[in-house]
């Protein structure tokens, strides 16, 4: 029950095999077992869970279910649930009650999923192991010595221990796809605008999203089709027509180009992850693909650029926590000034007031042109890296990261060493491009590793195609941590 | 370049976060480690390239000057640190 695949759980559900009180109640029975030494999730509610299955199975018994109705999905903590405490991994949220849902979170209510639970994160998503959440670090599936990755690492662990069927992420550098790798599942991060931000706790709006994670890239295919869409209450969501995400999965792949940038296979990438991306890309050549050397120069640079744009965008959105009319405020004060000062400084943890400074100074008078102005300008190059790339092949593949889970407290002091774990992933954020991660191996410390998979915009079904003819011909994705 | 500990506490005033001498010390450590990775960007010429602030080229959508939002101030104010009388309190402003 807990490998099956979604579809392979509709179907059960449908012919009343199970019902959905009942699958809910086996998830919630393998968290009550599982979650106190994973953290992988931070806000369980039973009854609301219930409630929804409950609801599942009325819906089921008249005939009127969807894809995912009745199925279990565990949500990152980022995404506002009405009734549901909604803590983006902060001190500063631990006691908000949302009022209201996310788009998100709407859109899978409409499809009849069941709520499982919110998920841990690293705080404000400002992290790539999980280690800044308030609420402690989410252990690796894998390896309890290893960090799950970031910042969806929460939603990560719980589908790595089949404490969820599926799971929602976001992704701002990598928060999809690098916990994905780390933890031996599929995720993948759409293109800038396909899923609606609205109810999503800010971090840096341009470059947000979210997306699914899920054990195959078949499942991830589903959840899209029932988180993407047009939403006027999101100002930047993409009045698109509505698509099938599933329509490529049995697409063969000969022919397809897929491109090597060699910047992702250079300097810094661990020698394991390397050989089992090797033997992903000869896999595939296996399947009728071809590979091509490409080059994105600028991927190096893509680096200091996020570290300048999302800060800077982080600063801003992250003012809104003042202590007035939500989250946490300070329980001794003078005047206002201090309220604010005292809260913020109480609320906040370190990584997430280290990235509000450096965002505060680089929009600060007479460094403007010389930080923020010039990181866009360079945005722009990395965009124009893989408008050129994509000239030459039709999809770009490469590590999802450059090692495997790394030991909790290896990076912890030292933000800069954290901040170069995301070399491979945070350019696809830049350009607003959908990315994806796929297990391809397992590592020499047996931790697994992560394909990348870069599309160009609005390819995810194709990307999911893509994935899912791999998938069809290896077991990586099948692979499960022992003790679970 | 690097921050001096005045520029640390300049920030932080700024961002509305409180710091001490010793807070404001590491900060200034791990704020001077990240700006010299960012530095690595000023060696570029981005001399006539347009800069990039999205990455969709979006208008921004106009919609119909009509009421959309219901009144949930008891909702929203149930959460709040401090209300009274279906306002926000916070410490005086104006004498």
């Amino acid at each position: 029950m807990i490998n099956a695949s979604l579809s392979q759980l509709a179907s059960l559900l449908a012919d009343k095999k199970i019902s959905s009180v009942e699958l809910t109640q086996i998830y919630l029975g393998r968290i009550a077992k599982l979650n106190p030494a994973l953290n992988a999730f931070v806000t369980l509610n039973s009854e609301m869970s219930l409630a929804d299955a409950r609801a599942a199975d009325a819906r089921i018994a008249a005939g009127q279910a969807a894809a995912l109705t009745g199925i279990p999905v565990a949500h990152k903590d980022i995404f506002c649930a009405d009734g549901w405490r909604t803590t983006c991994g902060s001190k500063m949220l631990e006691n908000f009650i949302a009022p209201y849902d996310a788009h998100v979170i709407s859109q899978f209510k409409t499809a009849g999923a069941v709520s499982l639970g919110k998920t841990n994160m690293d705080e404000f998503a400002m992290g790539s192991s999980n280690e800044t959440s308030y609420f402690g670090a989410v252990k690796n599936p894998w390896d309890a010595s290893a960090v799950p990755g970031g910042s969806s690492g929460g939603s990560a662990a719980a589908v790595a221990a089949r404490l969820a069927p599926a799971a929602t992420g976001t992704d701002t550098g990598g928060s999809i796809r690098q916990p994905a790798a780390l933890t031996g599942i599929t995720g993948l991060k759409p293109t800038y605008g396909v899923v609606s931000r609205y109810g999503m706790i800010a971090f840096a709006s341009s470059l947000d999203q979210a997306g699914p994670m899920a054990k195959s890239a078949e499942d991830c295919a589903l959840l899209m089709n029932v988180m993407a869409g047009f939403d006027a209450r999101d100002s930047t969501s993409l009045e698109r027509p509505v698509e099938d995400y599933t329509r490529d999965l049995q697409q063969p792949l000969a022919g397809l180009r897929i491109g090597l940038p060699r910047e992702y296979f250079a300097e810094g990438l661990g020698a394991d992850v390397a050989a089992s991306v090797e033997a992903a890309l000869h896999e595939y050549r296996k399947l009728g693909a071809v590979t091509v050397d490409i080059s994105l120069p600028n991927t190096k640079l893509s680096i200091p650029v996020y570290y300048v744009l999302a800060p800077a965008e982080a600063s801003t959105n992250l003012s809104r926590f003042d202590g007035v009319r939500y989250g946490y405020r300070a329980p001794e004060y003078g005047d206002l000034t201090d309220m604010y000062e005292k809260s913020r400084a109480q609320g906040f943890g370190t990584e997430v007031k280290r990235r509000i400074m450096i965002g505060t100074y680089v929009l600060s008078h007479g460094y403007y042109d010389a930080y923020y102005m010039q990181a866009q300008k360079i945005r722009r190059l990395i965009a124009q890296d893989f408008e050129a790339a994509f000239q030459h092949c039709d999809i770009i593949m490469g590590p999802t990261a450059p090692s495997t889970a790394f030991n909790f407290g290896e990076k912890a002091d030292d933000p800069v060493a954290m901040y170069l774990s995301d070399i491979y992933t945070i350019a696809v954020n830049l350009a607003g491009l959908p990315g994806m991660s796929v297990p391809c191996g397992l590592g020499s410390n047996g931790r697994p590793v992560g394909l990348q998979i870069i599309g160009n915009y609005f390819s995810e079904a194709k990307m999911l195609g893509v994935a899912h003819q791999y998938q069809l011909a290896t077991d990586w994705h099948t692979r499960m941590p022992d003790n679970i | 370049m690097s921050l001096t500990l005045q520029d640390v506490k300049r920030v932080a005033t700024l961002a509305r976060i409180a710091v001490n001498d010793e807070e404001a010390a590491t900060y200034q450590q791990h704020l001077n480690g990240i700006f010299g990775l960012i530095a690595e960007m000023q060696a570029v010429d981005t001399t006539g390239i347009e800069p990039m602030s999205h990455a969709q080229d979006l208008s921004q959508r106009l919609r119909d000057d009509v009421v959309t939002e219901s009144n949930q101030r008891d909702k929203f104010q149930a959460i709040a640190p401090q209300v009274a009388g279906g306002l926000y309190l916070v410490p005086q402003v104006i004498e």
